[in-house]
């Protein structure tokens, strides 16, 4: 199998180990990540909040480079995923605009965008038939006995008819899927969904360390050891934003847990965390001391 | 004390529809979205009112309150919406109106973190991050918030010093302008 890979700004930055372990999971698991060509930023949040017209010129110019590549198109930020299917929406929606833009694309890209491309979460591909199967024949190492909190976030799943690949928005579950297929625990909790305050963390610090508080409370009341994300963001924020007062919960990306199952050497994403998850990893005998 | 006298006008919900894409005048008041919104701490309008606002014409109130600019666009309220209003798309349509009028944010650094990320993606066609904040420092003043944090992150390797950039910049940048473009 193979697929075209967008990681995004952040997994070139910030969440490096994001990129890092999202490519060697696909890798162990024999499917071919091809990164898309001359990507560009998907305009995120401050794209649609400023500027209607970028908010979808910029993911288009990469969803006709993945059409132009040819392959379903895997994207583990759940920002960049949004942007990308709220453009897909937009240009089905057939609008004067939506039609204008793609006349223009054509022009600027020498392609128009004809709606073929799949877009696919690395949260949605994993869980996917072909891959789980892929998965249990290859998982080295149970997790057996660690209770954690998967923490969907907002972008996966909202709006609900434009990116959610869950059967219920509200309880979204493919996540606690797959850690329970690595061994793990996942524990019921309320705020698998709640806003951790995304990039308003560099102009409010404040309010995001309010709700980064609250969601890390109920993971800890949930009995969770460490929390699981699938979106670069709200991994920075809860990594770097708990409150003072105790101590603080690991904030695992996904694929990292998937990464440890499969007996690959995580070391090298995890020391770039900000809350050192070694310990706990050690406590459970995951990680070969190095 | 005396309520103030509110004179409904129209003018305000066919050009918000249009530019945010949204059925304002479904609204009926149901209140679910501002139940759900994680940000209502820091608002002084609820989101059920700046759809109310909008079909009232109250626009002056809307363009300069701090919630169009709080909206952490988590898509909460309409998730949950009975009409599908999708609240965040509003607040997108007020912050651009209320920048082409030349209003005042009432969240300034909030305003300036937008931009500031949009002017790191036009530059290089990504985001260069450490770039963006510094960006973002010069514009608010706010130079010692967060330091040591940016310190730690940078020792972890998790900010790149240099920006990279694409390969066919010309194509980027005739996207960027497009026909509609550059208001940013």
């Amino acid at each position: 199998m193979k697929l075209s890979y967008y990681p995004g700004c952040s997994l070139h930055s910030t969440a490096a180990e994001f990129s890092a372990s999202t490519e060697a999971v696909f890798k162990t698991l024999g499917v071919e990540l091809q990164e898309l060509d001359d990507w560009c930023c998907c305009g995120a949040t401050s794209g649609h909040s400023l500027n209607s017209y970028l908010s979808h010129a910029l993911p288009l110019h990469n969803l006709v480079l993945a059409e132009a590549a040819g392959n379903d198109l895997l994207v583990p930020c759940a920002a960049c995923y949004n942007s990308l299917k709220a453009t897909q929406a937009f240009m089905a929606g057939g609008s004067q605009e939506a039609r204008e833009l793609n006349r223009q694309a054509g022009q600027i890209l020498g392609r128009e965008y004809r709606g073929e491309v799949r877009v696919r979460h690395v949260v949605d591909m994993l869980a996917d038939a072909r891959l789980q199967a892929l998965l249990d024949g290859k998982a080295k190492k149970s997790l057996a006995g660690l209770p954690l909190a998967a923490y969907y976030g907002c972008l996966l799943t909202r709006p609900p008819k434009v990116a959610s690949f869950e059967a219920n928005p509200e309880q979204p579950r493919l996540m606690d899927r797959l850690l329970a297929r690595c061994g793990a625990t996942p524990v019921g909790w309320t705020h698998k969904n709640e806003c951790c305050g995304a990039s308003l963390a560099i102009p409010q610090p404040q309010l995001v360390e309010q709700l980064v508080g609250k969601i890390v409370a109920a993971a800890r009341y949930a009995g969770a050891a460490a929390i699981v994300t699938a979106c670069p963001l709200c991994q920075t924020n809860l990594d770097s934003r708990q409150p003072a007062g105790a101590e603080p919960l690991p904030v695992f990306f996904i694929t990292e847990i998937i990464g440890l199952a499969l007996g690959l050497d995580a070391a090298p994403w995890l020391k770039k965390h900000l809350v050192d998850p070694l310990p706990l990893l050690r406590q459970q005998g995951l990680l070969v001391a190095s | 004390m005396a309520e103030q006298q509110i004179i409904p006008s129209y003018q305000l919900v066919a050009p918000v529809a249009r530019q945010s894409g949204q059925p304002v005048s479904r609204c009926y008041q149901c209140h679910k979205c501002t139940a759900g919104c994680p940000v209502t701490m820091a608002m002084d309008l609820m989101p059920h009112q700046v759809v109310r606002f909008v079909q009232l014409g109250l626009e002056e109130e809307l363009l300069k309150s701090k919630t169009i600019w709080q909206c952490a666009a988590c898509r909460t309220c309409v998730s949950r919406c009975p009409n599908g209003i999708d609240i965040a798309a509003i607040n997108d349509a007020l912050k651009q109106r209320a920048l082409a009028k030349g209003i005042q944010p009432a969240l300034p650094e909030v305003a300036a973190f937008h931009q500031a990320f949009l002017a790191s993606v036009k530059s290089k066609g990504r985001v260069h991050e450490l770039g963006m904040i510094i960006a973002f420092k010069m514009k608010t003043g706010t130079y010692f918030q967060d330091v040591p944090l940016g310190l730690n992150m940078f020792r972890r390797g998790k900010l790149r010093l240099l920006p990279e950039g694409l390969k066919n910049k010309a194509r980027f940048r005739a996207l960027w302008q497009g026909e509609k473009g550059g208001q940013a």
